[in-house]
């Protein structure tokens, strides 16, 4: 009787853990191995090369270079994004004119494609023609070129993220606002509590269990979204638009060096492996006030 | 009832002559577009052409994105076990698909008389880039060289002759010195000259480099690059000279793609890119405007680009057969012809000039002429074992001389020592 249970249950988990393991864990095991190989080529099979793709690391410069980027990229998207999408799920969540078409036109971004998105902003900032320059000739600036200079590359497309995620953030904002009770806003009026009070010692720690969950998906999405790398700098100039993923797709799909490749995926998996983890054990707990 | 019966006996039909036709040689066959204008529904029409002409093949023509993408899914494809039959990929990507061992040399299935009248009768400039160890990789078809488009108005606005171009790199300071425009508050309206460095820089840089007189970055075998030579530091100095000291170009890294577009709208009097782009800049400019070979220092010069099509590893004979005999026909006058007028790529054969249609293209768009004759000076562009990452540490020291983290000196020098680690497994 035991046995069958196990079988049955078996039986309904099949498709899922082959799905699972197909798609996920074979892949990712695959990429440990793969890691300490070298690459294969038509005419070089591979042999094994220990901690080599490892070693090669510390001396690239243009890891280290990635890895930089990335933590800056990581420190501005994160609270940014957070903050502007708190911003506007505030503002139209309170009663004004054209709340509907504001919620809609905040959430447009997420809509679009990242890649359509870089598409628009590189002529946004095309030096000479593009929208910020013209904006910045009728203030008598001097023209920019945001994406061709590396002091300004790396945040020009920090800011094309922001703008493209903050909308879709503002969602769960916008959910979590509604789901504070009414009763309380009403106590706090009869108290004579200021918004600002209000915002500070009620909505903030209720809404905080969201803010974590956000916060999980922008340093997931700091690591994660690339496509518009692709489209505006390609990494570039000099490399100082270099995030890591897109090193990776670089190693691995331009130069189809995928040992090495592998070796760099394991370090990003181990890296954000550490970040969620501390995220959730240690930040859980203080915003479910335990 | 009658009308389903009808139906159901006229799907039966039909699909039995679409089961027959699957019967016969089935290619597919991947294609990049990398310039504007139409070239995907070029290309579509060619392979319902030949489908028409050849009944018992089918030819699956599926665009793949741009050059990068297109090699990625070729690669990837093969990998997996299902190989196009043939694709489009940059002819510079020649020594990578030797070294993944995933295609082909054509000598192999052509009589000698073939590659006598066939292989032949490519221009000797683009074989360089197709050729190597004594075996054809490629057959030229997407090919194209940088050619420099001058917007004649503004070069009468600045009081120069609207009919010639810059000759050479001192004519070209000249002219972009007289035609930078700027506003009282001292920003430009109109810049001189436009190179763009994003995208594939090296590959206009090899223009600079051969009209210092210097054949090429690399050798013929592809596991030698020649970096750090004066010829090639020259060129880099007058290329950040460009911005830096003579302000007739905008500073910073400036995008391939926006290139077009800012000779259209007048941002930039004269620009440099492919001659692929001139139908696309022909249908869309609201003024007149030149094509000109690439300014001369030492003497004139210009990398050859673009694409060849490769026959790839994985598939029965009738299936290479049958490849081999749609790129004759893609390849032949008439076909060849049609390709070039519609994308202003260049015809890579000579007989294909040969042609009433051609004859009159060329007397009607005279600038198509500019990048046949250019070819008489043209140079292979970088194309070496693990090529992408030989050219991407190029382009990003390029880069870095451009935006003034190196000298030219300094860039050039730590190129070829990056470049001379990688390639040295491969001497």
């Amino acid at each position: 009787m035991f046995r069958r249970d196990w079988l049955i249950a078996l039986a309904f988990l099949a498709p899922a853990l082959i799905l699972l393991f197909g798609f996920t864990h074979y892949p990712a095991i695959q990429t440990v191995i793969d890691s300490f190989w070298s690459t294969a080529r038509g005419r070089r099979p591979a042999v094994f090369v220990g901690w080599d793709n490892y070693a090669r690391m510390v001396q690239d410069e243009i890891f280290r270079r990635a890895m930089i980027n990335n933590a800056i990229y990581a420190a501005i998207t994160i609270p940014a994004s957070v903050a502007l999408a708190l911003a506007m799920a505030l503002f139209v969540q309170s009663r004004i004119l054209g709340r509907g078409f504001l919620r809609l036109a905040y959430f447009t971004p997420t809509v679009l494609p990242l890649i359509a998105v870089a598409n628009i902003w590189l002529f946004f900032y095309l030096p000479g023609f593009g929208l910020f320059e013209q904006l910045r000739g009728w203030a008598g600036l001097s023209p920019r070129n945001w994406i061709g200079s590396p002091d300004t590359a790396l945040y020009a497309v920090t800011a094309v993220t922001v703008w493209a995620q903050a909308g879709f953030f503002m969602i769960f904002y916008l959910a979590a606002l509604q789901t504070i009770p009414p009763s309380l806003r009403e106590a706090a009026a009869i108290e004579g509590c200021s918004p600002l009070t209000f915002f500070r010692r009620v909505t903030w720690p209720l809404i905080m269990p969201t803010t974590l969950f956000i916060s999980v998906n922008a340093t997931i999405n700091a690591f994660r979204t690339v496509d518009h790398i692709f489209v505006m700098t390609q990494g570039g100039p000099n490399n100082a638009s270099m995030l890591l993923l897109y090193y990776i797709y670089e190693q691995g799909f331009r130069f189809w060096d995928t040992a090495y490749a592998s070796a760099l995926t394991v370090v990003m998996v181990v890296l954000l492996a550490l970040v969620g983890i501390g995220q959730f054990f240690w930040l859980d707990r203080k915003v479910h006030y335990r | 009832m009658k009308h389903t019966l009808k139906t159901l006996m006229a799907t039966t039909a039909f699909a039995a002559i679409t089961a027959q036709a699957a019967a016969a040689t089935e290619l597919e066959f991947y294609f990049p577009v990398a310039v504007g204008g139409d070239a995907a529904a070029v290309i579509e029409g060619m392979t319902d052409a030949y489908m028409a002409a050849n009944p018992d093949v089918t030819i699956d023509a599926i665009y793949t994105g741009s050059y990068a993408d297109t090699t990625t899914r070729a690669i990837t494809a093969a990998r997996g076990g299902n190989a196009p039959q043939l694709a489009i990929l940059l002819s510079t990507d020649m020594f990578a698909m030797i070294d993944e061992d995933l295609v082909l040399p054509w000598d192999d299935f052509l009589t000698a008389a073939e590659m006598e009248s066939w292989i032949g009768g490519f221009y000797p400039a683009f074989m360089r880039n197709s050729q190597t160890d004594g075996k054809t990789w490629g057959i030229p078809f997407q090919r194209s060289t940088p050619v420099i488009y001058w917007n004649k108005e503004a070069f009468a606005a600045a009081g120069l002759d609207p009919d010639t171009a810059p000759a050479t790199w001192d004519d070209m300071v000249a002219y972009g010195t007289a035609l930078t425009l700027r506003d009282d508050s001292g920003s430009v309206t109109q810049w001189g000259v436009r190179i763009p460095s994003s995208g594939f820089p090296s590959w206009l840089f090899t223009g600079l480099v051969a009209s210092n007189g210097q054949d090429g970055l690399a050798n013929t075998a592809g596991t030698e690059v020649y970096f750090d030579t004066p010829e090639v530091v020259g060129a880099l100095e007058y290329l950040v000279s460009l911005a830096a000291e003579h302000e007739i170009m905008a500073p910073g890294i400036l995008d391939w793609g926006a290139t077009p577009r800012a000779f259209l709208d007048g941002e930039s009097a004269i620009i440099w890119t492919t001659t692929g782009n001139l139908t696309n800049i022909r249908s869309n400019a609201t003024f007149d405007f030149g094509v000109g070979m690439l300014p001369a220092n030492v003497r004139p010069g210009a990398p050859t680009g673009g694409g060849n099509f490769y026959l790839m590893k994985g598939s029965d004979d009738e299936q290479t057969l049958a490849a081999i005999d749609f790129v004759k026909w893609a390849t032949a006058p008439e076909q060849a012809a049609d390709w070039s007028i519609a994308t202003g790529y260049v015809a890579p054969r000579e007989d294909t000039w040969e042609t009433e249609r051609m004859q009159a293209y060329a007397a009607e768009v005279p600038g198509a002429l500019v990048a046949r004759e250019q070819l008489a000076y043209a140079v292979p562009e970088l194309s070496t074992f693990e090529g992408p990452r030989i050219t991407q540490i190029m382009n990003d020291n390029i880069a870095a001389a451009i935006v003034g983290d190196k000298t030219p000196a300094q860039a050039m020098a730590d190129a070829q020592d990056a470049a001379d680690a990688v390639l040295s497994i491969y001497r």
